[in-house]
């Protein structure tokens, strides 16, 4: 089973369409005891930092999270789910989950630079790893995000796209693999990644 | 760096593509999801889903279609027409669209942009203005006014007046439609679109009056628009996707060529 994380954020419905069209067993859930028995974790999600960090602390998620990647457990975050990694967010000076070193940023907006960025844009594949397997590189990712992360480790990184400032769209450290762009809604090119992820490749 | 976005818009009654779409292939005329496969497959960005079934008690089909939908086609697509209260929009919403785009509902009711916002987030908000050309007033400053109801009736608001405030209570994005271009083929109101994409901070994608990849061409170099929708000259077979992509790319337009 592959658990797609409840903790009240929207989009979710999406990424297990996304995970039962590719023959997963996907199910969202907030018990900790299916998530923590699940063959892989996903923590997807649209929203805002705050709030997603309230409702995991709330519903004791959070720990769950950190249980889970000191577990050694392939988990994948998307959106909201790779800027909560961090240790903390310019987004309603919330903390975070710490699990990664660095922080998350607003870009600026200007008359050529709207926000939140909404659309297709490059990453370029700075780093290996086995979810791009196949994956053309650079490719193009479906963004919704005002945020971005800056890991101060670089070694984190290994995915990067540019909106007006070059940022990391892609982190991975051990077990865990993180993307800004949602994977589920990236088309075929998106599906590749997440059927690597749920599959043997990861 | 960020592209720009191609969006065929289908309208949809009683669950059947209007219009009489004639695609290349096997394609089951008529079915949107069908017509929403075929162009997921050619490359197309994003679509967009006009409801424009006349009653209320046939909105479930429209429910059915964004499921069928979203099953099986994995970009964003919004979905429009007939979207009056938090409740309409959040079924649309499970179903699997990506985005509600909010029209007549908003010019009534301005609140539920800020519900819908404040409910599913700005970036699952799309203010879509019909905007008809008039004489400058003091009611019109801009000479830009919004219309409702399919473009029948006026409504006293300066639309790039309106755009501000529909930005202000929550939407994360405008469709700028020009009454006047739509359905002329002879290109988008670029004045209009660069009027108010260099006023809104969020994405703008403009609609009505797109013949021929030259007009794509055009709105994308001559405004600040992001995105533009495109109805006829795709659903036809006149121009594909991947043709209109390829000349954008030779005009130097940032275009998502990875699919």
């Amino acid at each position: 089973m592959i658990a797609i994380i409840d903790y009240g954020a929207g989009n979710l419905t999406s990424v297990e369409r996304a995970v039962k069209y590719l023959g997963y067993d996907g199910k969202i859930t907030a018990d900790s005891q299916a998530i923590l028995g699940a063959e892989k974790v996903i923590f997807p999600g649209v929203g805002a930092a705050r709030a997603t960090m309230d409702n995991l602390n709330t519903a004791g998620l959070a720990e769950i999270l950190w249980k889970v990647y000191e577990s050694d457990k392939p988990m994948l975050g998307i959106c909201i789910g790779i800027q909560i990694l961090f240790e903390h967010s310019e987004e309603e000076n919330t903390e975070c989950l710490g699990i990664l070193p660095g922080v998350v940023k607003k870009y600026d907006a200007t008359p050529t630079r709207k926000v939140p960025q909404i659309g297709w844009n490059e990453v370029y594949q700075t780093g290996a790893h086995p979810i791009f397997q196949d994956v053309p590189n650079p490719a193009h990712f479906y963004f919704v995000n005002s945020y971005y992360p800056i890991p101060r480790d670089d070694s984190y990184i290994v995915g990067k796209t540019t909106y007006g400032v070059e940022f990391s769209s892609v982190v991975a450290h051990q077990n865990l693999i993180a993307t800004q762009f949602h994977l589920e809604k990236s088309g075929r090119i998106g599906l590749k990644m997440l059927d690597n992820f749920l599959g043997e490749a990861q | 760096m960020i592209t720009k976005r191609i969006i065929p818009c289908l309208d949809v009654r009683a669950g059947k593509v209007t219009k009489g779409v004639a695609f290349q292939g096997n394609i089951d005329v008529g079915d949107p999801v069908a017509m929403a496969r075929a162009y997921y497959e050619g490359g197309v960005d994003e679509l967009v889903f006009y409801d424009i079934t006349a009653s209320n008690e046939r909105r479930d089909i429209m429910i059915d279609v964004v499921s069928a939908v979203a099953a099986e086609i994995f970009i964003p697509f919004s979905v429009g027409g007939g979207l009056r209260t938090l409740d309409d929009m959040r079924r649309v919403l499970l179903a699997g669209a990506e985005k509600v785009s909010i029209d007549s509902g908003a010019v009534r009711n301005p609140q539920l942009l800020a519900e819908g916002a404040k409910a599913f987030g700005s970036q699952c908000v799309v203010l879509s203005m019909q905007v008809k050309r008039v004489p400058k007033s003091d009611e019109i400053p801009s000479g830009f006014e919004i219309y409702i109801d399919g473009g029948r009736r006026p409504m006293g608001l300066d639309a790039l007046a309106w755009s501000q405030r529909g930005v202000e209570l929550g939407a994360g994005e405008i469709v700028v439609n020009s009454i006047d271009q739509d359905g002329t083929k002879a290109g988008y109101d670029i004045e209009l679109t660069k009027a108010i994409a260099d006023l809104v901070p969020v994405p703008v994608i403009a609609s009505g009056g797109a013949g021929n990849p030259e007009h794509i061409r055009d709105v994308f170099v001559e405004s600040n628009a992001d995105a533009a929708i495109v109805a006829s000259i795709t659903h036809y077979g006149e121009f594909s996707i991947e043709h209109i992509k390829q000349y954008l790319e030779t005009e130097g337009v940032p275009i998502r060529n990875t699919w």
